[in-house]
């Protein structure tokens, strides 16, 4: 279970998270939507540390993160957790199947040797095939999503934090992820939030969702609970006619 | 609004306390992580060879033609002066094992090698890779800075030894072909002065200097911000502060060899 107590962060004087109190149970797919620059990457980081947040408490299974001291520790504790960055953050000094290989070896305990299998049969989940041997900067920007979707999932973690899992893909692509996500959560029992601004990805996946504005969850409910909802800020964010 | 003076010290001081701060702490976790976790020998063979491959051309001309200037600026000096060549040899070899091998190494490195990582490495903290080796289960110390520290201690003191070579060479060739000075002299000027102990106070330099530029070099990387500007910005800092610091730092590391009878 992931719980936040008034998580508060500010970047050179500019709140970006203003008290943030959310609980996500285990097995739950949550998701959080906001405009662009309102935090929902920020909000993720923090639950692994990748930024530090300047005050209240996360506590994962039970344990106060931000109170975990020193590196070695905290790596242990960020084992729990998958993270698919917004931009992919692969490492463009590696191959494919190099990047999607690369957490296996510090994250779990499978032999070497079957490195490769796993990675392909990450890889090709994803829909990925043939791909292996290319270079990071050969790959188009929705293949470069599927590669770090595919190593962010391959030592199959308790947690995954999704930062727009399926922005720059086309329909059926989003739609294979969105299975992809669902599958995990029913074979592996594994906990997701996802960040995303595509309404049906969000409505369509999420047990709960979670509307960040000014640094505050403004919004949370389940998919219908907001569906009905007459609250403006859920209008701003669901209605489909964008352009007239 | 007046500033105060002591406001802009203070401020000074304590942005570099900071600074002092952040590096001892880099340089604490690489330690920490260096005992904590497997070395990776793959990466440390890869980052040597890639530094020494980068660097060895440049290096290998540099030793050349400062070992080729000096014995000509000697020779000709020593010839209107006292009307012949002497000490060429010895001038030269003092000169190229002691100070100038070592440190023209360091700069050649600083330049390419120093330059290279913090590129690498900014660039990969501007596109959130570094995050991501966190997030993958290591970190920056153990998968990038303790490969590249090893890398700059075992290339920089073969470099230098090539620049040594080269450059008294150098000077042979210059003393042999534009001085006519026989080869034995030169030679001879060389051995008869020179033992090992002038030589290790040139070569255990390098470790100094290999220290800051890894140093430097993996901290400006590590600090960059602001996206393909910044990583020019930081490689541009980068060379300058490690060329500087291995200028400043030679004189004292000289100055202590030389009281602790190293000379
Ligand atoms: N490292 C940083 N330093 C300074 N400001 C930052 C930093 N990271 C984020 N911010 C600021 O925090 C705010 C929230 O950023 P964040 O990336 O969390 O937004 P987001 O909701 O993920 O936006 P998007 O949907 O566009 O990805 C932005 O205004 C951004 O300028
Ligand atoms: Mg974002």
């Amino acid at each position: 279970m992931i719980k936040t107590e008034s998580l508060r962060k500010s970047f050179s004087g500019k709140t970006v998270l203003d008290g943030i109190d959310v609980e996500i149970s285990d097995g739950e797919i949550f998701g959080v939507m906001g405009l662009s620059g309102s935090g929902k990457s920020t909000f993720i980081k923090c639950l692994v540390r990748l930024v530090n947040p300047d005050g209240g408490r996360i506590i994962v299974d039970g344990r106060d993160i931000l109170k975990v001291e020193g590196g070695v520790e905290m790596a242990r504790f960020r084992r729990k957790f998958g993270y698919l960055f917004q931009e992919g953050a692969l490492f463009d000094s590696l191959n494919v199947l190099e990047n999607v290989c690369f957490g296996l070896r510090y994250l779990t305990d499978i032999s070497p040797g079957e490195y490769a299998r796993v990675a392909r049969e990450k890889l090709e989940l994803v829909g990925l095939k043939g791909v292996e041997n290319m270079r990071i900067s050969e790959l188009s920007g929705g293949m470069k999503k599927r590669v770090a979707l595919a190593r962010a999932i391959a030592a199959e973690p308790k947690y995954m934090l999704y930062d727009e899992p399926t922005t720059g893909l086309d329909p059926s692509l989003t739609k294979k992820i969105c299975r992809l996500i669902k599958e995990m959560q029913d074979r592996l029992g594994i906990t997701s939030i996802i960040v995303t601004h595509k309404v049906e990805v969000a409505f369509s996946l999420s047990d709960r969702i979670a509307i960040l504005m000014n640094g505050k969850f403004k919004v949370l409910g389940t998919p219908e609970e907001i569906r009905n909802s007459t609250s403006p800020i859920v209008k701003e964010f669901t209605d489909r006619s964008e352009c007239f | 609004m007046k500033t105060n003076p002591f406001e802009k010290i203070g401020e000074t001081f304590i942005y570099a306390s900071n600074r002092a701060g952040q590096l001892a702490f880099m340089i604490k976790s690489t330690v920490i992580w260096f005992f904590k976790a497997p070395v990776e020998y793959g990466e440390i063979v890869k980052q040597s060879v890639r530094l020494g491959v980068n660097s060895v051309g440049v290096v290998m001309l540099t030793g050349l033609f400062t070992g080729m200037v000096l014995a000509l600026q000697t020779g000709y000096t020593s010839i209107s002066l006292f009307n012949e060549p002497l000490y060429i040899g010895t001038v030269v070899g003092f000169s190229i094992v002691k100070e100038l091998g070592p440190v023209l190494t360091a700069m050649v490195v600083a330049g390419r090698a120093g330059a290279a990582v913090t590129a690498e490495i900014g660039t990969m903290k501007v596109t959130e890779q570094i995050d991501a080796l966190y997030t993958l289960g290591t970190n920056p110390s153990r998968y990038l800075l303790i490969p590249r520290y090893f890398a700059f201690f075992i290339t920089l003191p073969i470099l230098t030894i090539i620049a040594d070579f080269l450059g008294v060479l150098g000077g042979f060739a210059v003393a042999m072909i534009k001085l006519r000075i026989p080869s034995t002299v030169y030679w001879d000027n060389i051995f008869i002065y020179m033992d090992i102990s002038n030589f290790m106070h040139g070569f255990l330099k390098t470790f100094f200097f290999a220290f800051i530029i890894a140093t430097v070099s993996c901290y400006k990387g590590l600090k960059t911000e602001g996206g393909a500007e910044g990583v020019g910005k930081a490689t541009t800092e980068s060379v300058v502060g490690s060329m500087l610091l291995v200028l400043v730092f030679d004189y004292f590391i000289s100055a202590f060899f030389i009281v602790i009878g190293l000379i």
